[in-house]
């Protein structure tokens, strides 16, 4: 996903000490609120798939969109998006 | 009571009890207190996926046939309860949502604005909108106008125990409803379910009282009895409240006795 309004953080900028350290092929991505630096070309179905084996009962959103589980191994993360993986848990 | 079925959207259900899974120590606690409590749509809440956690609500409830009903507990703003259930609905298939958009966590009381915003949208994008909000007969109706499915106002703010503590305004959003009405948030005890019912509510919601009792289980079980005869009660009809007694056994055929010879 492209972004078409910069991050609120500094977490992508190239001077950020996380990035720098990343080879140039890697992208940085918030995921759950935490920084962590995946492979170029990385997808969300990947992404997710290193979280849980799940089948059913998660969903994602990047940068505030939903994206359908349909969309997830067409969709590949761009630097500074950030990732939502949610699933139920007990309440209210 | 088969012969009383609530319908809340398309959906039949026999039991009045809408329970929450919020609360309990632990899930095997909350499988025997969901048994116990007979219910038939019960809330989950959507949060960051976590790797480390053994064990899932939603196996719990799949097992035991129980339709889940996603909540927006935690949104503070229309657009996130809007994000929040379309993730539910993409992350569990149902396009139900117990919509809660609240306005401060110390109070946890919802957001009127924010509340219809985002109910309005909801049900514009095709959801069965269940709104947690205030025991307020106006916003109720504004609610219901926008497509609501039901309205479920407040008791008492969650988690309080403090029960009912309008039950006037209760008794005007009942009155006016042409969609079910829920009592959500408040109930302490097995009176309070009763109370909702009896006032006209066509169900209880509620998850604490059940969860964070000493014994879940039991007081599940007290729930379930509690709403069943607070809905009978209702649909009896109570006899209208009298300032002096009146009295329930004959006047004429008494005996004609001396007041002034007692038989002792």
């Amino acid at each position: 996903m492209t972004e078409s309004t910069p991050p609120a953080t500094s977490t992508t900028s190239p001077a950020s000490p996380v990035t720098s350290t990343t080879s140039p092929a890697d992208l940085s991505v918030s995921v759950n609120g935490e920084r962590r630096s995946v492979a170029a070309g990385t997808t969300l179905d990947a992404l997710v798939a290193g979280l849980t084996s799940a089948h059913s009962g998660v969903a994602a959103a990047v940068n505030e969109a939903v994206v359908p589980r349909g969309r997830w191994a067409a969709t590949a993360l761009a630097g500074g998006d950030r990732v939502e993986v949610l699933t139920a848990v007990q309440g209210g | 009571m088969s012969d009383d079925l609530f319908t809340l959207g398309s959906t039949t259900f026999s039991s009045r009890l809408i329970m929450g899974t919020g609360g309990a120590p632990g899930l095997e606690v909350l499988e025997r207190a969901l048994i116990a409590s007979g219910t038939e749509l019960t809330t989950v809440a959507m949060r960051r996926l976590d790797p480390t956690v053994q064990g899932s609500v939603l196996s719990v409830l799949d097992r035991l046939g129980i339709r889940v009903l996603p909540n927006t507990a935690g949104c503070f703003t229309a657009g996130e309860a809007v994000l929040t259930a379309r993730l539910a609905r993409e992350a569990l298939g149902t396009d139900w949502v117990k919509l809660e958009v609240v306005a401060d966590e110390r109070t946890l009381l919802p957001d009127p604005v924010e509340l219809l915003d985002a109910a309005e949208t909801l049900v514009d994008d095709g959801f069965t909108v269940l709104p947690y909000t205030n025991d307020d007969p106006v916003l109720a109706r504004k609610l219901q106008d926008v497509g609501c499915a039901a309205v479920m106002p407040l008791g008492s703010p969650i988690g309080s125990g403090l029960g009912i503590r309008n039950p006037h305004n209760f008794q005007l959003i009942t009155e006016q409803a042409r969609v079910p009405v829920i009592l959500d948030a408040g109930a302490g005890t097995a009176s309070d379910a009763a109370l909702a019912m009896e006032l006209g509510c066509a169900a209880v919601m509620l998850a604490s009282a059940v969860t964070r009792a000493q014994e879940p289980e039991l007081m599940a079980a007290a729930m379930r009895h509690a709403v069943d005869g607070g809905r009978l009660a209702y649909r009896a009809g109570r006899i209208p409240r009298r300032y002096f007694a009146e009295a329930s056994s004959p006047v004429d055929g008494r005996a004609v006795l001396d007041p002034e010879r007692p038989a002792f």
